[in-house]
Parts: C-alpha cells; structure tokens; sequence
C-alpha cells in the first residue's frame, strides 16, 4: 500500500472535561527536575501542563523542539530532562523535522514495525522566534501538508536564549536589545504579528490561543488538539522574568493581566468557526499589565503617554477584530 | 510490501535520473521527502509515480524547501526509518545546515545529488560547486561516472549509511544534465536481489521507541563537543574500510567492482590526469585513442570523494611511471592554488613523500562543454609540465576569451 491521505479533520465533539487539577498532579512527568530554565519561567510550566493534559487523554507525546531557552535548558549532554522522545534538529525547522517523523512513524506502522495500540501523538514545540520569524516557512508547510501534530508555540515576545532581541512577536513600544528605547526611537516600532490568524488561514483543523494563569481552558485546548487528525497550532503566553524584567514569582500573575486587559485573549477557531473563550467584564486598563515589566518602563515616563495609548488601540484593534471574527 | 516489477536483469535505455529513481524505487525507503529543482525534478517526478501506483511503500512527504527537506529526512531517520530525499546545487546549499545535522547525529541518510553549479550568476548545469560546498559537513561521498554507476552507488551508499561502525549519511553525485537527463544503457538488477542487498534497517535507538525514550540532537557544550567530532573523524576512518567491503560484495552479485578509485591504463602511464564524474568516460576514450598513437597516457577516477582515498591514489600513481599529472577540477576554490581535487591529490602524494609535477585544470563550469579535444589539450598541458615547461597554477579548459 502507498501512501494515504488522511483528510484533516476535527474530530472531537462536545465539550472536553479537564480531570480535577488534583487528580493530575500525581501523573507522570515527561520533563525531569533539575532542569536549567530560569527561576520563574513559566515555560516549564506549560510544560507541565501539556504533559498533565497528555496524560489525562492518554497519549504519549514525541517531541520536537526547535532551537530556544526551552531545547537549550532541557537538553545539556550528558544530561536530559526529558522522559519522552524528543529531538532537537535546527532553529528553523521543529515543523519540518516532525513532518519526518510524523511520517516514519506512518510507515513503520503500516510495515508492521511499530506496536499499533499506542497512542502517540507528535508535538512541534518552539518559541516565537523559531515560530513567528526563522521557523514560519517550515511551520507553513507542515500546517499546509496536513501531518498529524500540534504545533505548539511558547511565545514569550523575543528571542529571550540570545540576549532579548525583538522577535515579530515582541509588541509595539517593548524594549528589546535590538530595539531598545532610546531618545528618538521608542522601543519596537511595528505591533505584534498575529500568528493565530496566520496559523487559521492555512484551514487547519484547530487553533487555539491560551494563557498559563487559565490552565484550565490551556489543559482543555491541549486535549482538543490532542484529539484532533490534523494539525493543530497552540500560541501560548509565556513570560519571561529576565526579558521582561519583571518579578520572579509574578509570572502567572502577569499571564493573568494579559488576558483581563485582553492583551492576551483567549480563543479557538474550530474548522474555521472562532470563539472567544473568556470576555473580561470589565476590561482592565493595559497599564496594570504594562507596569509590572521593565520592559515597558520608559512608557511611564512623562511625555511619553502616547506609547500607552499606542499600545492600547492595538489591544482594543485586535479585540475588535476578534469580536468580528467571532460573528462570522 | 511493494510489488515486484523486475524480476529478471535487464539493460533498458535509461537517464540519470530513470535510473536513480529505480534505485530508490528498488530501495523502496520508508521516507523520501523532496523539493523539485533542476536537474533533479525528473527523477522525483519518476518517484512520484511509483508512490501514486503503489509501486512503492514509501511515505512521500512534498516538503516546501530543500531545508526542510532535509530536516524530514533527519526527523525520519531519528524516528528509525530508512530516509533518502534528491536534490541539486542550490537545494544542496540550503540544505547546509543540516548536512551537519544528518552527519553529527550519525543518521544514515541519503541523497541522490545531481550535481549542479551554483549562483551567481544562476547556471542550471552540471559542475561540482555544490558537492565542494557540502565538503566538510561530515557526510560520504560518492561520485558516478554514468547513470548505472548513479545507479549502482544509491544501492550501495544505503549498506554503507547503515553499517554500524559507519553511521553516517551519503550523497550520491551524478553530473546534472550530462547523466541525470542523457539516455544510455543501464544495467538492473532484479528487485528481489536489490532488497535481499540492502537488507532491513537495524534501528539504532529509535525516536519512536516509545517504551524507551531517548534523546536525539543534544547540545554539548566545550568539555564534549570535540569527542563528538572526533568520533564522526573515526566513523569516516571506518567509512573507507566499509565503503571498499560493500564494493566487494556488490561485486559478487554484479560483477563489477567497485572501489575507491579507478586507475585507468596507469600502470606504465607516463601521463596521468585525475578525473571525478562524467568526465571520467569521456577521458576514458582520450586515453584508448592516444594509446592507439602510441602516447602513455593514463587516467585516475575518484569515485570515493569523502573519506577521500589518499593512499589508493597515491599507491596508484607512484605504481605508474607518471612524469607529470593533472588534475581536473569542476569546480573553483576561489583564492586556493588551483581547484579542490587539486588540493587533495598534492596531499596524498605527500602521505607517500612523493613529488610529481602537477598541473591544474579546470574546466566544465556550469555545463561547459569538456569534449575529448578539452582532455587532449589537458594532457598537452601535464606533457608541458612534465618537459619543465613554466604552466601556470591554473589552465582553464574550453575558456572562450
């Protein structure tokens, strides 16, 4: 038999139930202690609740990880921290290499050479560089040619691992290394890419954008994914406590900030039908996000209101468009 | 399992590329993952074929780029699959990257190169550029003369990829145009003595053995990269025995060997040139018609690029009579004496402290013609070097100024 195309498809209907969160912290971990991410990042975090979610479905995860904070911390030979299969190819390409595995594993199955009562799903896991910039071509073509897996960004705003360059996911006005703020040039000058949307018009089966702090709604999406034949793209908030100078134990804090300032909103879009999950009551003002990070800092100084502002219409611009999208 | 289609050897009137993609059909990989390019696209197209006809039990992944087809086959080939993807010049270069990640995680992989020049200016045809440019990444390297040869090197590069004291992937090189798209009469072998020959992958800790996890593609930092490296120089030590072992057994089922070199008429040879690719058959036929006028003139074919054969070609050459040799280049080495073999031959004569006069000789870039005129007048130019002659460090051959 030759190769078979397997249509993409949403598969799972109703809605998805998270276990207790105190049912899973007993499950298996897939990253061991003793790791080398900073104290405070929240990307071990998610982590963690990838593998609760995983282990709650009950699929195995094999790993894909593209260059970042999150492949450089986890994997210093002669050490590993991490239980499940994973590799580790280039910066640009996490998408690609699990499009080949993806298929090794197709093959290998259909040969009779693989057990066929797992199961075992396949994860691209990258920061916003490896996704948003170096990574997007790659990305592109995995999401285009339909491989079974879920590409799932931890996007932190900036290439953190290299010394806090602005990435096409830093946000307008955030002081970066490569773009700092200066007396003529205010920090990054263009807004933040919008890779969900990117990611949704590529007509895969699931985007989701999640927060941390709501690990409830991040767990559930994850499942979905999980659940989903196809591609799957997952864009996370993940902070950052050294690029964005911001406290240590605040992390989930500022996750939480994110998305009642609806900096961060969380959505699905399934089969092409959006959904936002979470409308604030009363949307909080950007600035109680804004000032708990240094790199925002210089927007407080007097005269420099209009960076704020800035900032806020393209919140309130991406709210709106989202509410839009929503009615479609 | 893929059906049989060629039950008894045959000689068909092939191209390059027909012929490379019978292998791989024949191979019958677990992955190929493919960007068209020129000259390479037909041979995909062939595969294409064979995938849509159930021909094959391949999974055919039409990546969007030669990067990231590499990368596929890299992911694949960790996953434990038998992983080969085709290219040529500057989907070679965009591969670069991951020709050093094929290598240093010690994946058996393989292309099927079609040689191709690089930009700039864009040139589709064949030279060597991109292959001297994939050099030092840690990959073998194995260069055909003709289509069966094309033919005959996939089959064996899979055994040497997969040989355990080798562990490291190979491209196989055929020049673009001159043999992926020229008809000539190729030599099969049956189906079942392909699959018998290669036999079936021993998976080396596979990513996808879920029961035992492993990790693929660490970073080592400066207390271990170096022992890394050093192990790549010895899988490559081995690569030279293996490579000569599975020409030996090749031989058996073909009878034809091959080896790391081929020395043509060299033994009283006066004159030797040192020739890889195509342009070996057309030397070949220089060499029997001066012979007929009584000249003594030989030929060297590398066939072995990466680990490159020095002391066969030294014991080869210092086994003749040579006065002078020359060396013929497809590619440039801008700012280096003369071209890339250039250099690599001077090295070998030095593991035998031997010096010979040797000129250097470049020709073919791009497509350029190299016809038996162009060989003649490079053995005029060894004759020169060899009377005492001044020659300058470079002859450009077929040069139109």
């Amino acid at each position: 038999m030759a190769q078979v195309s397997d249509k993409p498809k949403f598969v799972t209907k109703g809605e998805i139930k998270v276990p207790p969160i105190r049912d899973l912290t007993d499950s298996r971990e897939g990253i061991a202690p003793g790791h080398r991410l900073c104290t405070g990042c929240v990307a071990g975090i998610i982590l963690r609740q990838m593998f609760m979610a995983a282990e709650a479905a009950g699929y195995t995860l094999v790993i894909a990880n593209a260059t970042g904070c999150v492949e450089v911390c986890t994997s210093i030979y002669p050490h590993t921290s991490w239980k499940v299969p994973w590799i580790h190819n280039a910066f640009e390409n996490a998408a690609a290499t699990i499009s080949g595995v993806e298929a090794a594993y197709k093959a290998l199955k259909r040969k009779g050479m693989l057990p066929s009562d797992k199961k075992v799903k396949f994860v691209a896991l990258g920061g916003d560089g490896g996704t948003y910039d170096i990574g997007f071509q790659s990305l592109s073509g995995a999401l285009e040619r339909g491989h079974d897996f879920i590409y799932v960004c931890y996007d932190n705003e900036a290439y953190m691992n290299t010394g806090i360059q602005r990435s096409s996911a830093t946000p307008r006005h955030a002081a970066t290394t490569t773009q700092p703020a200066g007396k003529v040039i205010p920090g990054k000058p263009q807004p933040k890419k919008w890779m969900p949307e990117i990611a949704a018009a590529h007509g895969i089966p699931y985007v989701a954008q999640a927060a941390p702090s709501h690990f409830n709604d991040f767990m559930r999406k994850f499942i979905k994914a999980l659940n989903t034949k196809g591609p799957s793209y997952l864009n996370v908030f993940c902070t950052c406590p050294r690029g964005w100078r911001a406290k240590e134990e605040e992390g989930i804090l500022i996750s939480r900030l994110a998305v009642e300032t609806n900096y961060w909103p969380l959505f699905e879009v399934e089969d092409g039908k959006w959904k936002i999950n979470y409308k604030p009551k009363e949307r909080k003002p950007i600035e109680e996000f804004l000032k708990k990070q240094g790199r925002f800092k210089h927007m407080f100084k007097p005269g420099n209101e209009y960076l704020i502002k800035e900032l806020q219409e393209d919140v309130d611009k991406r709210w709106e468009r989202l509410l839009k999208l929503e009615q479609l | 399992m893929a059906v049989t289609m060629i039950e008894e050897r045959k000689v068909v009137p092939y191209s390059g590329n027909m012929a490379a993609a019978e292998a791989l059909r024949q191979i019958n990989p677990d992955v190929v993952a493919a960007y068209p390019i020129t000259p390479q696209t037909e041979m995909m197209h062939f595969f294409a074929d064979f995938v849509a006809n159930g021909l094959v039990d391949t999974e055919f992944i039409t990546v969007e780029s030669e990067h990231s087809a590499l990368s596929a086959v890299v992911g694949a080939a960790a996953a434990g699959a038998r992983a080969m993807t085709a290219t040529a010049g500057p989907g070679l270069a965009l591969m670069w990257e991951i020709l050093g990640v094929a290598s240093g995680m010690r994946l058996p992989a393989v292309i099927a190169l079609v040689n191709r020049a690089l930009s700039s200016p864009i040139n589709i045809h064949g030279d060597h550029s991109d292959m001297m440019g994939a050099r030092d990444q840690g990959w073998i390297i194995l260069v055909s003369e003709n289509a069966e040869e094309e033919y005959d090197n996939l089959i064996q590069a899979v055994k040497i990829a997969e040989d355990e004291r080798v562990r490291l992937p190979v491209m196989v090189g055929m020049d673009g145009f001159i043999i992926s798209h020229s008809i000539e009469g190729v030599s099969l072998l049956k189906d079942e003595e392909v699959r018998e020959f290669v036999g079936k992958q021993r998976m080396f800790h596979p990513l996808l053995d879920v029961e035992h996890p492993t990790t693929h593609g660490a970073i080592a930092m400066s207390d271990s990269y170096m022992e890394f490296k050093r192990q790549q120089r010895e899988a490559m030590m081995n690569a030279y025995k293996v490579i000569r072992e599975v020409g030996e057994e090749f031989a058996a089922l073909r009878g034809k060997k091959y080896e790391h070199i081929e020395a043509y008429k060299t033994e009283d040879a006066e004159y030797i040139l040192i020739v890889m690719g195509s342009a070996a058959g057309t030397a070949k036929y220089v060499v029997d018609r001066m012979r007929e006028r009584g000249e003594k003139v030989g030929i060297i074919k590398i066939r072995t690029f990466r680990p490159f054969p020095y002391y066969d070609l030294a014991d080869a050459i210092v086994a003749s009579n040579a006065k002078a040799i020359g060396v013929m280049d497809r590619a440039e080495t801008f700012g280096g004496y003369s071209g890339p073999l250039f250099e690599e031959v001077c090295t070998a004569l030095y593991t035998r402290n031997k010096f010979y006069p040797i000129a250097g000789l470049i020709y073919g870039l791009g497509g350029r013609d190299c016809n038996i005129n162009h060989i003649e007048e490079a053995f005029d130019v060894v004759k020169k070097k060899a009377a005492g002659e001044e020659v300058p460090p470079v002859t450009y051959l077929n040069l139109q100024v």
